[in-house]
């Protein structure tokens, strides 16, 4: 994983979207200047103000660099806050065509102040816009709410969506409610109205509840597992809330949250739905059309079978419309767009999951 | 389609629930004081994960004319055991005490339960075994009561919820496990929840099918609980049953870890070989309710070819709950070649204490000296 890759511009070069980078600060006063004094000091008093039990660190060590690649720090600051070496590392290096934004730290997903949460969402998207996609056209802005505050979120979104380098809404798949709760339908009125796409990105703790039902699990390798089980969750509720029935535009792209369990979970929703549909009237499709129509997965951190023919019969029982390749740059399970897959892809596979998939969903 | 072959073994069945007043004989003196005082003998201890009247809990044709799931042993043979000629079925009494926060208490309902068992299933019925309801709240009772039933070798594993105070594999509860694997019993984890938390990460879901949808994401927590703690590199001869989970996450999950573990062996360093191979020899799921869609053959092959070993899979009718229609218990799409695995040897290389009976042709050797 920390082998230095050779920096080749291929000839056969294979341009793409990629849709999960993760941009940095390269230290926290890179985000004053777009934070109002009054919340610049707050942040300076107290800090954020988070549902677990150790700020401003993982309660989960990764298992390298804090979960960097080795090779992605630069001279000053942590990996992703430099668009130089983002450039000559990953952007020209792979041939990223269109780059996903996806800013994990400091946007107020995770704050309990809802005030100093909505000054941060405004921070961390003006941040985006001055210092990586004005200086870097290749790459979009993903505009950062907090899913806590669902007036404040949509007028975020109706404040950014005329400016077209915002390309989806990003908030936390973890929220304190599950998603699909009608406290959180504000958010999806207003990205609906304006087509941009839901982003959600796995996280580890933002609404408090512990990362499995029975508990909080001990390993990382437990942490991590719980990404995939927690984007499970995310699915049924947005169906089975009846999101798609009152937002049936909605669309909504699963970041890092895996895919090969989505065919089993169709399956599962479709059998208890028919059996309880006394329960929920609402939903007056079979669960599996709405994940066929309204959900789209990005690639990383890709399953890898014994025998790779079977990731391929899943992705075709998924559909290869619904996938989006991401190489999560510039964290240490990155994914190489040359080396992501198996087995063979026909030319038609390819263009949508490098390329047409993701221009189709975000409108590049 | 129906069973092709004689002599399956069912491994998860679910008997009527013994009401209070039925397990009260049962108690320890102490606690029938307590619980005829404090009317805690007029409560239903009904799970929330299984409302009577909900569909899935009771199928039609399975409820008694007062419109109960499951019924007494009259019912359980007519509807669960002739139509199958089951030659075992394990009986699985997910009794309400364990959602009980006072250990005590808990732990004197469920040896109730146990004795009501014994006595109302398993000395009236030769086909039944069934499983030890325990307090797994405090592990410390939970072996306690173990080492009370254990000498009854009709008792075939441990019972345990999916979703409980905490993750199963924790070193806390490795008394359990030393317990199971001493007296070759399994460790069954079941579908159910005693609603400590949140069944999803992001909180309270609004619908009942919705819990039940995603309770396999509580079976994958488990299973990687189980691994990631080293459970099987301490206790080798350990068999973890997960029962009513549905199997099909399964292939995802043996994917995820076996690559995982190669980027994160230093965090866990007792995984000494890949978790696909762990799994394969130590967990196993019960057959129903089947998650792969009826009109679907092919995908349900290619399933079972994903999961990898035809070992895992136990044949299970999950009565009475609301599955399948008829007899029509297997779905379509199994290959034959793998039936003699499912339907009979899983199980019996699962439970040791099946074979025991096997063996010797008798019932296992009941311990009189169980029942107060």
């Amino acid at each position: 994983m920390n082998i230095t890759v050779r920096e080749t511009r291929a000839a056969q070069k294979l341009s793409f979207v990629d849709g999960d980078i993760h941009p940095a600060f390269r230290q926290i006063s890179d985000l004053y200047p777009f934070l109002p004094a009054r919340w610049r000091e707050h942040m300076q008093t107290f800090g954020e103000h988070v549902r677990q039990g150790l700020t401003g660190q993982l309660s989960y060590p990764r298992m390298m660099a804090s979960g960097m690649r080795a090779d992605a720090f630069p001279e000053q600051g942590p990996p992703g806050s430099d668009l130089e070496l983002m450039r000559r590392q990953h952007l020209d290096a792979n041939g990223v065509e269109t780059g996903m934004l996806v800013a994990l730290s400091k946007g107020g997903m995770e704050e309990r102040n809802l005030d100093f949460a909505a000054a941060l969402s405004r921070g961390v998207n003006d941040w985006q816009i001055e210092h990586w996609v004005k200086p870097e056209p290749r790459l979009r802005a993903g505009i950062v709410v907090p899913q806590e505050d669902a007036a404040f979120a949509a007028s975020e979104i109706e404040r950014r969506a005329p400016d077209r380098r915002f390309v989806q809404v990003i908030f936390s798949p973890r929220a304190t409610d599950p998603i699909g709760h009608r406290r959180y339908w504000p958010i999806y009125e207003a990205a609906e109205r304006h087509n941009l796409p839901i982003g959600l990105h796995s996280a580890g703790f933002s609404g408090g509840h512990p990362s499995t039902p029975s508990g909080w699990p001990t390993y990382y390798m437990q942490e991590h597992y719980s990404f995939f089980t927690a984007m499970q969750t995310v699915v049924t509720s947005l169906i089975f809330e009846g999101v798609f029935e009152r937002f049936p535009k909605l669309k909504v792209v699963l970041i890092e949250g895996g895919f090969t369990w989505a065919p089993a979970l169709g399956w599962r929703m479709d059998k208890h739905w028919e059996r309880m549909r006394g329960e929920i009237p609402h939903v007056k499709r079979p669960p599996s059309e709405y994940l066929r129509e309204n959900f789209w997965f990005t690639t990383q951190p890709i399953e890898e079978p014994a025998n790779p023919e079977h990731l391929a019969e899943i992705i075709g029982w998924l559909g290869w419309d619904r996938l989006i390749f991401s190489s999560d740059y510039p964290h240490w399970d990155f994914d190489h767009p040359r080396h992501v897959f198996k087995f063979h892809l026909t030319d038609a596979q390819k263009a949508m999951v490098f390329r047409d998939n993701a221009k189709g969903v975000y409108g590049l | 389609m129906k069973l092709p072959l004689k002599g399956a073994i069912d491994c998860d069945l679910h008997p009527g629930m013994p009401s209070m007043a039925e397990l009260t004989p049962h108690l320890d003196p102490f606690w029938r004081d307590q619980f005829e005082n404090r009317h805690i003998d007029r409560m239903g201890f009904v799970m929330t994960s299984y409302p009577p009247n909900s569909p899935f809990t009771g199928r039609p044709d399975w409820r008694t004319p007062q419109g109960q799931p499951g019924g007494g042993l009259d019912m359980i043979r007519a509807k669960a055991l002739d139509p199958f000629s089951t030659r075992f079925a394990i009986c699985n009494v997910l009794h309400g005490a364990i959602a009980l926060f006072n250990e005590d208490m808990a732990a004197a309902v469920c040896a109730a339960v146990n004795n009501w068992t014994a006595k109302e299933l398993l000395d009236r019925e030769p086909r039944l075994r069934a499983s030890i309801l325990v307090p797994a709240h405090n592990p410390e009772l939970a072996v306690k009561e173990i080492e009370r039933v254990a000498g009854d070798k009709r008792f075939v594993q441990i019972l345990l919820p999916v979703m409980g105070d905490m993750l199963l594999g924790r070193r806390i509860y490795w008394p359990v496990y030393e317990a199971a694997e001493r007296h070759g019993l399994a460790v069954g984890v079941h579908a159910g929840s005693t609603y400590r938390w949140a069944p999803t990460p992001s909180g309270w879901p609004a619908h009942r099918t919705e819990d039940y949808v995603v309770q396999s994401a509580a079976f994958e927590g488990q299973v990687v609980s189980f691994l990631a703690e080293g459970v099987f590199q301490k206790f080798p001869k350990l068999r973890l049953v997960l029962m009513e989970s549905g199997i099909t996450w399964l292939p995802s999950l043996i994917w995820r870890t076996a690559k995982e573990w190669r980027g994160i062996r230093p965090e866990v360093p007792w995984i000494d070989r890949s978790p696909q191979e762990i799994i394969h020899e130590h967990v196993r799921l019960t057959l129903q309710p089947f998650d792969v869609p009826k009109d679907k053959p092919d995908i349900v092959a290619r399933t079972l070819e994903h999961i990898g070993s035809d070992r895992m899979l136990l044949f299970s009718t999950d009565y009475p709950h609301w599955h399948f229609e008829d007899e029509d218990v297997l779905p379509n799409g199994v290959p034959e070649a793998m039936l003699q695995n499912l339907l009979i040897d899983n199980a019996l290389e699962t439970y040791s204490r099946l074979r025991m009976g096997v063996d010797s042709g008798d019932n296992g050797g009941r311990n009189k000296e169980m029942v107060p």
